[in-house]
């Protein structure tokens, strides 16, 4: 008998809005639905009726982990738009916030996963690992999240040369702890029998859904758009892409904390390599034309494409976030599993439900559903309109 | 006359109030000592307490489709066998006389009991997450009773009795169960089953709060709920002492063996905590497989030595 259990609407852990209805027989998954559109928010929308310096600080709160990625990729589209030449300096201080925010984006992940096997030792010697992140980017952005760092042509702020040995200082402690870490994670029998073969998503799923970020690297399919699309000092700082073959939870940790002495490397070469200089271009206005950004958030490929006709505000602002593509890949990597790891299988692709929303329409006669575009909704909205004219003319005649 | 302290002993001490409130105060170590190992500062010690003062006061919402007798005597039930249990415990170990023959077995039955009234409150909320619960709960109740069981009966061997008072008699004549090789095996085993009859960490699994958000409790509130975290925390207080009482001398309050019982409580109550923090949940699955497996051949092994008389 198949009977269904629920995972949302809010997500036990990740306490966001998503809805997975899992199809079981006894404790086995046979077959999972997949909702999400639960906080469609119309960003790209509100985007395009602000100016372009606005719109960072629009992005910025796409996603509230993800803070610089999606600001780093709307400022990358509007400078391949204008033409715009970053100086060095604020290439480096980006390069230094976005790889600070993959730090703490992955360090978050690892405390959550830990808290859903039941390890909740884990969860919080993570977030408490995850501090000296958050106290370096307050020092350096004044702001622990939603750091307000990016703008068109440069960085808002610089890195005072004062604050150099305390970040050098944090990353060497951060550096032990991560180490300390992922030999928990790795030498832990338990958390091998909970995460090993669980899950897998091997890599000719990962084309196949086009998976993105650490779930698709830890299927050993090797895209990391900071090396395939180098952007700003990416070309200029060496790091390894960290691939794995198996494709299943515990691989899916192993790349994401592996990914963490990468980001460490690259700040240490930015500092080291960061010379004095300007911070910013002025930029006076925006030619009509196209650009698309492309970034490697911490889930994944960010891509934000802007048209602009000349004006003072982007004509179309397109996002889209990695989640999009990696929540699907649970259809695959759900079904065979049990009740007990499909939460955690849901959870390890480090989905972010708000920021990947669009509106879908659910045609309870046949149980279909279909993505509505503006122009569908404009033709049912007119239709309504229509029928109620004629109910109301109708009553008319009749009364 | 003898009604009367009956009924003394089961409602006040050493029964339902004694246990209560010991159990609470347990509970609030329990959260301490986590909340230190894990970088938190912790409850006050009163938490506990106004916990369950506070749910009591609380609305109780009955779900739609629930079977409302099932589901609201179940907590009662287990609440009354665990305050049995403790009863029973305690008096035994205070007054030596109340023994009687075969209360070993008894206990055995009546700590079965709260994990049962889980298993049909659980079921009779209609939520599919309580049945899914109340299934995971049943599997580890067959799991883990079958080592627990053996790991009893070495003990019982060795006392040549199943009256507690024996068993407490002999370990005091000749020296602790936990002296010889077949106690130490048993003792470890017991500490895994009564980890898995709490349903502490690694064996949460029918709870499991972000797999289940509560399992075969998820639909319980107010006061329903505030009965059954008492049934927990007593258990959590009588399977220590059950332990202590089968392997390490039993508790006494006479002089300063006061402090040695203390000590001998907290020091199970510690490894339980440590055991919970220290360990991710595992899968029914693998559960089962473990007590099935290891502890079993563990238990049996432990059997064989006590045979053989060591």
């Amino acid at each position: 008998m198949v009977k269904k259990i629920p995972i949302g609407p809010y997500h036990p852990v990740l306490e966001e809005p998503e809805f997975f209805e899992l199809h079981v027989e006894g404790e086995r998954v046979v077959g999972i639905d997949i909702t999400i559109g639960w906080s469609h928010r119309g960003i790209e929308l509100l985007s395009e009726h602000k100016t372009w310096d606005q719109v960072p600080f629009l992005v910025e709160r796409v996603c509230g982990i993800c803070s610089c990625s999606h600001p780093f990729a709307y400022v990358k589209a509007v400078e391949d738009c204008a033409g715009i030449e970053v100086p060095l300096r604020a290439q480096y201080i980006r390069l230094i916030v976005a790889e600070l925010e993959r730090l703490h984006s992955h360090l978050l992940w690892t405390g959550l996963a830990g808290h859903f096997i039941g390890y909740n030792t884990v969860f919080m010697w993570a977030w408490k690992y995850r501090e000296p992140v958050l106290d370096i980017l307050e020092a350096v952005t004044g702001n622990r999240n939603h750091y307000a760092m990016l703008r068109v042509g440069g960085v808002r702020r610089d890195l005072p040369e004062s604050e150099v040995p305390m970040v050098l200082e944090r990353l060497d402690e951060l550096e032990k702890n991560n180490e300390l870490l992922t030999k928990a994670i790795v030498d832990d029998p338990v958390i091998h029998a909970r995460t090993k073969g669980v899950g897998v998503f091997d890599r000719k799923m990962c084309r196949l859904y086009g998976a993105l970020g650490p779930t698709a690297r830890a299927g050993g399919y090797d895209v990391d758009a900071r090396r395939d699309h180098p952007i700003d000092a990416y070309d200029k700082v060496d790091f390894d892409v960290i691939l794995c073959e198996n494709g299943d939870v515990f691989d899916k940790a192993v790349v994401r904390q592996l990914e963490n002495f990468e980001a460490i490397k690259i700040i240490r070469q930015c500092l080291k390599q960061m010379e004095p200089g300007e911070i910013a271009t002025e930029v006076h206005e925006i030619p009509p034309g196209e650009g698309l950004g492309i970034y490697e958030a911490p889930r994944g490929e960010v891509l934000h494409y802007i048209r602009s006709d000349g004006g003072n505000m982007p004509l179309r602002h397109k996002i889209r976030a990695p989640s999009f593509n990696n929540i699907l890949t649970n259809e695959v990597s759900v079904v065979g599993e049990t009740v007990a790891d499909a939460g955690l299988i849901t959870a390890a692709v480090d989905p972010c439900y708000s920021c990947t929303e669009r509106v879908g329409i659910v045609d309870r006669g046949d149980g279909g559903r279909w993505v509505a575009s503006e122009g569908d909704l404009i033709r049912m909205s007119q239709e309504r309109t229509e029928k109620i004219r004629k109910e109301l003319q109708g009553n008319r005649r009749n009364g | 006359m003898h009604t009367a302290k009956y009924i003394f002993n089961y409602l006040v001490f050493p029964g339902f109030v004694f246990t209560a409130v010991v159990g609470l105060l347990t509970t609030w170590v329990d959260r301490k000592v986590t909340a230190r190992i894990q970088w938190r500062v912790g409850p006050p010690w009163y938490q506990p307490f106004a916990d369950v003062a506070k749910l009591l006061g609380k609305e109780i919402i009955i779900p739609a489709g629930a079977r409302r007798t099932g589901f609201f005597l179940m907590p009662i039930v287990g609440l009354s066998a665990a305050t049995l249990a403790s009863t029973i415990l305690w008096l035994v170990n205070l007054h030596p006389g109340t023994s009687f023959v075969g209360d070993t077995i008894v206990l055995l039955y009546i700590m079965t009991i709260p994990a049962i009234a889980m298993i049909i409150g659980g079921s009779a909320s209609s939520n599919p997450l309580g049945i899914l619960g109340a299934s995971r709960e049943m599997k580890l109740l067959f799991a883990y009773e079958l080592p627990l069981v053996i790991a009893v009966m070495t003990s019982v061997y060795k006392a040549g009795s199943f009256s507690l008072q024996s068993i407490l008699a002999h370990q005091a004549q000749e020296g602790i169960m936990l002296g010889s090789f077949s106690g130490v095996i048993s003792f470890i085993v017991m500490l895994m089953c009564a980890q898995a009859k709490l349903t502490f960490v690694p064996f949460d699994i029918p709870e499991a709060e972000t797999e289940l958000a509560g399992g075969t409790h998820i639909e319980y509130s107010g006061g329903a709920l505030a009965v059954v975290k008492l049934t927990k925390a007593i258990m959590f207080f009588v399977m220590p002492i059950f332990i202590i009482t089968l392997f390490w001398g039993g508790i006494s309050f006479s002089g300063w063996r006061i402090l040695t019982s203390i000590l001998k409580y907290v020091a199970i109550v510690v490894i339980f905590v440590l055991v919970k923090n220290t360990n991710p949940r595992v899968r029914i699955d693998q559960a089962v497989r473990f007590f099935w497996g290891p502890m079993f051949i563990l238990s049996i092994a432990a059997m064989i030595l006590a045979v053989l008389g060591h």
